[in-house]
């Protein structure tokens, strides 16, 4: 990457805002427990100000009243997200930000609502599947950890055959134990791309990062991954 | 229908008017002509019919909510009482919040999804007004009986619209309560309390200062809907007396996002000091609040009406002034200050227009493409809406069901009775586990929530770096107040704070829903008078003001008032929230201490409904000064680090309180009936000024001594271990079936 004014050294971890974001303070404040530098990006801005990494938070992009994240694909800073992510740049999207990467084709795959139809928010025990990934890499392979859970559609689907490559490839990141709580096929939490950069998440490791706010400090691991990754590269 | 102008009003005094129709009174409508020393064009009856409705002139309950000014404590926490869109509490280091519960019951009836999330809009925006970022809700709701199918109809409904709303907003939801009572069938109550947070320089009032700055009217576009709720919904019931068509509210619709970005919106603009006075739109839409900031500041505001972008082109101007479209706010803006007002705006796609200034003189007048409409004194629009004595009596039934005394009824005997009433009593509808309802409400989001439901409160940090943090709750309990409204107010006052206190905040100030029947009635008009008696002295005695509140009248369906419910939330204060104390026995080994005195007190208590259906007697009885006292305790011992956990002692008494702190840690206790007291009494009793705590064994002496020097009652008995809930000499109750009969019975019911 070429050298930014801006740019303080490695760690800058950039969250984008688009009007509906919920959860993306929440990601900032993961960045920064975490060791990193959070940099708001807002959704309008075809610029990622040379960030090293990006996170796409919960919320509800433009209102969802649509299919949730079908607009936000369109917006000016996805256009720059989804350039850099076919680059390598490390890309998380948890919950909303897991919608609008399926929605932008940089993971396969969809996410409807709710088997049961409702919204639900529990504490969600996961299972590791792929510690090898940018966002995963700090985790042990097979590790059990419990996030909240926060969604109204969240059931990941894709055809047969995409599941059976995604497993074959090793790309399932994370998977629900305990119960499923909301239809998603093969149990499937989370996926990455075939690259191990982009990653979507439905749960949330960002409200799992201090003892006195979540169940856990669980899921610091995801913003630590990608921090270590970035130091080593 | 040509344009009813001010000049036409003068020339046509006899033209007929449908003041009926809006809901004035007779002698209201002659009111208005005296005060306007001619007929109101039909833009000013507009105005005047929805501001004198009951909803937002409180005329039936005016006179006795001035007690809570008169009675109020001092404190000097207030930085803004009572008569604001919200109090505005100090909570120290510089930050102050405000709260405020409000009620949205009828129209939660009528459609249930979007009557309960614009009730969550409109209490947010509130909050919003007054220069808060909001940072939590809360909801007490109440509902018919669980088995009726039209609780199938509006429970599932209220749910979703609470969550729908409140979970796209990005609002914690951090507490509440459910009820079912028979008495809510046709009048569920769906109660919202919100929650914001600022430093104390960015209090906003709602108030329209300096001639020639500008009103800018922002956020949704004005719609058809709501058109009048307020003066319907709140001037008389769904049924038709006379024969005539029922009144059908055209209940509003919300757009949470809309109000998101109006929400994060408004506090730029509050941020860079862009605004002078602010007001939500609400109940009455523009027409409160014009006439509130005009009458709140100078007196003088020209509207052009016809500049309010629309969503319905084809509305009047009456009722553009009337509608009640959620998600719009109108500010008050120095003229150098628009331009980037509006930028602002821009930013958030947030539609804003200026529709008109600050004039000097003290009329509010509005015109409508150039030919006026309105020429009033904004004041008697906003303020001077009529008064009523309404006559009060306390009913003939009182002293028969007060005599009436649950002693009577047969009680369990010997362990198995006794365990199978202690089972009867946690899966019971009112004493299950929630979490069905409360697990569709995002409580994580924002990341500052330290405690929520199930606790005794829920628990917000406001700080990062100090650990500073709120707690509230919400109680209220009908079938007490139904026995005894003076003390059915304090009790509710009483659990509520005791929560609070339990949790290891100090309770600061007070909110207050007033749930009721008829004005009309002098049995709902007495059980009103009687319960803001009550809670008016409460407050004084436990030294917390009410900050502000909502009246919700007419919750009745012909001759059958609900059970008076006064909702009563309570606003804490705990300096690093790392102190606080959560219900849960979670440590082997700790020692379980009751603290308070158990007396022989079943009156309206939850095992008198459960085991025999059974409404009667007297209410447990209430010391405000032991509330104090243990309230005092609470926190000290979540200071100094003494609890482990702690937990209020309410309905359902003993065994409730033990089955949840069980459950919540996943670990038992081993529990004894101290020597001399009714093991029935001992488990069952809603003796007021009770909580349990638990207490690791290092702490004990400590603990003691603090107790017996301030001089709490407090009775070791028992300590948390093992898998059961075991009542020595009487039941045992595994975990796994404790757990199963409490949270199977909502799922089964709803799911």
């Amino acid at each position: 990457m070429t050298a930014h004014p801006e740019a303080s050294g490695l760690g800058r971890i950039g969250v984008v805002t688009f009007p509906g974001s919920l959860d993306d303070g929440d990601a900032r404040r993961a960045v920064r427990l975490a060791g990193g530098e959070p940099v708001a990006l807002w959704h309008r801005d075809a610029d990622l100000r040379d960030v090293d990494a990006v996170i796409l938070p919960g919320g509800f992009s433009y209102g969802d009243y649509l299919r949730c994240g079908a607009i936000a694909r369109f917006s000016p800073v996805m256009g720059k997200v989804s350039e850099a992510a076919r680059e390598g740049l490390p890309v998380l999207g948890i919950c909303n930000g897991f919608q609008i990467l399926c929605e932008s084709h940089l993971l396969p795959g969809a996410l409807t609502r709710n088997d049961h139809l409702h919204f639900v928010c529990r504490d969600q025990r996961l299972r590791i599947d792929n510690a090898e990934t940018a966002w995963t890499a700090d985790y042990a392979p097979g590790e059990t950890i419990t996030v909240p859970l926060k969604n109204g559609e969240g059931g990941y689907i894709a055809d047969e055959a995409t599941l059976d490559a995604l497993e074959a490839e090793g790309r399932v990141v994370a998977r629900y134990l305990g119960g499923n709580p909301n239809g998603s096929r093969r149990d499937i939490a989370g996926v990455t791309n075939e690259a191990g950069n982009v990653v979507g998440l439905m749960p949330h490791p960002e409200h799992a990062v201090e003892p006195l706010t979540g169940p856990t400090t669980d899921g610091l691991g995801f913003f630590t991954s990608v921090l270590k990754k970035l130091v080593t590269a | 229908m040509s344009l009813d102008t001010v000049k036409n009003a003068e020339q046509t005094p006899e033209a007929e008017q449908p003041w009926a129709e809006l809901g004035l009174k007779q002698d209201e409508y002659a009111r208005v002509r005296e005060l306007l020393g001619r007929r109101p064009t039909g833009a000013e009856l507009a105005m005047y019919s929805v501001m004198w409705s009951e909803h937002c002139s409180y005329k039936s309950s005016k006179i006795h909510l001035k007690q809570f000014g008169e009675k109020a404590p001092h404190s000097d926490a207030l930085l803004v009482g009572i008569g604001e869109q919200a109090g505005v509490v100090d909570v120290g280091e510089g930050y102050a919040v405000t709260f405020k519960v409000e009620s949205h019951n009828h129209p939660s009836y009528v459609e249930p999804h979007q009557g309960a999330a614009t009730g969550i809009g409109g209490i947010v925006r509130d909050i919003i007004a007054m220069g808060a970022r909001p940072i939590a809700v809360m909801d007490p709701l109440r509902f018919g009986a669980p088995d009726h199918p039209d609780t199938r109809r509006v429970l599932p409904g209220v749910v979703a619209g609470i969550g729908g709303y409140g979970n796209c907003l990005g609002l914690p939801n951090i507490g509440g309560e459910v009820v079912f009572d028979a008495c809510y069938q046709g009048n569920p109550l769906v109660n919202a309390l919100c929650v914001g947070v600022m430093k104390h320089e960015d209090i906003h009032l709602a108030k329209a200062a300096g001639a020639g700055n500008k009103v800018v009217l922002y956020g949704a576009r004005t719609g058809g809907d709501g058109i009048g709720g307020a003066s319907i919904l709140a001037s008389e019931t769904f049924e038709s007396s006379d024969g005539k068509p029922a009144k059908r509210p055209a209940v509003q619709v919300g757009d949470p996002f809309e109000e998101k970005r109006l929400i994060e919106c408004t506090l730029e603009l509050f941020g860079e000091g862009l605004v002078t006075g602010i007001q939500d739109l609400g109940a009455a839409g523009l027409s409160c609040a014009t006439s509130e900031l005009a009458s709140n500041g100078s007196g003088g505001m020209r509207v052009e009406l016809d500049t309010v972008p629309l969503r319905d082109p084809s509305l009047s101007p009456e009722e553009i002034l009337m509608s009640e479209s959620q998600e719009r706010m109108c500010a008050v803006v120095e003229p150098g200050d628009v331009e980037r007002f509006l930028e602002i705006c821009e930013r958030w796609e947030v539609t804003a227009t200026v529709i008109g200034e600050v004039t000097e003189g003290d009329r509010l007048e509005i015109f409508w493409h150039g030919e006026q409409i309105v020429d009033v004194e904004p004041g008697t629009v906003a303020h001077e809406g009529p008064v009523y004595e309404r006559p009060y009596a306390r009913p003939e039934w009182q002293d028969a069901l007060q005599a009436d005394d649950a002693s009577r009824l047969p009680r369990p005997a010997g362990g198995e009775e006794l365990r199978a009433a202690a089972l009867a009593l946690v899966s019971s509808p009112n004493q299950a586990d929630a979490s069905w309802i409360t697990d569709q409400y995002d409580r994580y989001v924002l990341g500052g929530t330290v405690l929520a439901q199930p606790e005794d409160g829920g628990m917000i940090r406001i700080d990062e770096e100090s650990g500073l943090g709120v707690a509230l709750a919400t109680d209220g309990n009908g079938r007490y107040a139904k026995l005894d409204p003076y003390t059915g107010a304090q009790l509710a006052l009483a659990e509520s704070y005791r929560n609070v206190a339990t949790t290891g905040a100090k309770p600061l100030a007070v909110t207050d829903c007033l749930n009721f029947g008829s004005p009309e009635d002098p049995a709902a008009m007495w059980q009103f008078a009687e319960a803001c008696r009550g809670l008016a002295d409460g407050c004084r005695a436990l030294g917390t003001p009410v900050t502000g509140g909502n009246v919700s009248l007419y919750n009745q369906t012909g001759e059958a008032a609900i059970h008076p419910t006064p909702v009563v939330g309570v606003l804490g204060v705990i300096d690093d929230v790392a102190r606080r104390t959560p219900m849960a026995f979670a440590e082997e080994g700790h020692l379980v201490y009751l603290l308070g005195d158990t007396r022989d007190e079943l009156g309206g208590s939850a095992w008198a409904q459960v085991a025999h259906g059974h409404l009667g007697g007297l209410p447990p009885e209430v010391d405000l000064e032991r509330e104090k006292l243990l309230g005092e305790i609470l926190v000290s011992a979540s200071r100094d680090g003494m609890a482990d956990a702690a937990h209020d002692l309410s309905d359902g008494g003993l065994i409730q309180a033990l089955t949840e702190s069980c459950l919540r840690g996943g670990k038992g206790a081993r529990i004894v009936v101290p020597d001399g007291v009714d093991p029935f009494v001992f488990l069952f009793s809603e003796s007021q000024g009770r909580a349990l705590v638990a207490i690791p064994r290092s702490e004990e002496v400590r603990f003691n001594d603090m107790c017996a020097a301030r001089g709490m009652p407090a009775a070791r008995i028992g300590v948390v271990d093992g898998e059961e809930l075991e009542i020595q000499g009487q039941f045992t109750l595994p975990l796994d079936e404790l757990r199963a009969a409490h949270t199977a019975t909502l799922p089964a019911l709803f799911g």
